[in-house]
């Protein structure tokens, strides 16, 4: 990462990793928004994506949303907010439609993409660890994951948090 | 008149700090950046932006739900 003035007058850059092990488009989101924005603040960012973290890495990136065993996730609706019984999330279509809602209500909203957020923690020079173990456990090849991923393990990551004033694990 | 203006209104957390930044890469040293938003979170993210990065908040306002922020770059570096 390029050293800006900016970053000078506050003392030298800081750093900052986060272990993302979750992919669903809700979980999606904390990762994404602290590593830009930290990255936007002057730290130096690695992100460190394991088990169902990982697909956020495929070029392929869609990530949906469940309402089975999510009691909280209450949509507003019809000046209310409303939940959904977990025998009806369990119904085919569900999901998909779920997860449509939610990203029609986020681009209402001006919620940036997953994608959009993914782009700009590329363009801000965030680094991306693909977990190696992960990788060949799901049968995923570098290939699949977009050019700036590069793979890594448990040591790599412990290398970059040892040297980080911030480590997160979402 | 500032250097830059971004112009950010109906986005939502963290867009209108990441377009600030980029933004600010446009703005000569020492030069000023207006951003309006319409986010009520953008006031302490800001501040806080300001805080971390060594730009300077010279104002911030709001009026009819729009949040006005005007940013110093520094001088050198």
């Amino acid at each position: 990462m390029t050293i800006e003035s900016n970053e000078v007058a506050s003392g030298g850059s800081r750093s900052m990793s986060i272990i993302v092990t979750k992919g669903s488009l809700d979980w999606a989101y904390p990762p994404f928004i602290l590593s830009t924005t930290a990255a936007a603040m002057g730290l130096e960012v690695t992100m460190f994506f394991t088990f169902y973290g990982l697909p956020l890495l495929l070029r392929d990136l869609d990530p949906k949303i469940s309402t089975l065993g999510n009691p909280a996730m209450k949509m507003p609706m019809m000046g209310g907010h409303m939940g959904m019984p977990n025998i009806v999330s369990m119904l085919p279509g569900v999901e998909q439609a779920t997860s449509k809602m939610m990203k029609n209500l986020m681009n209402k909203k001006g919620v940036a993409s997953i994608r959009e957020l993914r782009d700009l923690a590329v363009e801000a020079d965030v680094r991306l660890i693909a977990c190696q173990m992960t990788m060949d456990l799901f049968e995923y090849s570098l290939d699949d994951m977009i050019d700036e991923a590069e793979l890594g393990g448990a040591a790599t990551y412990i290398e970059a948090a040892s040297q980080s004033d911030i480590n997160l694990f979402i | 008149m500032a250097d830059q203006t971004l112009d950010a209104k109906g986005l939502n957390c963290p867009l209108p700090i990441l377009k600030a930044k980029k933004s600010l890469k446009e703005v000569p040293a020492g030069g000023t950046l207006e951003v309006w938003a319409t986010d009520p979170g953008s006031v302490a993210d800001f501040q806080a932006f300001c805080r971390m990065t060594g730009n300077e908040l010279l104002e911030h306002d709001e009026a009819d739900g729009i949040f006005r922020f005007l940013l110093k770059k520094p001088a050198s570096g």
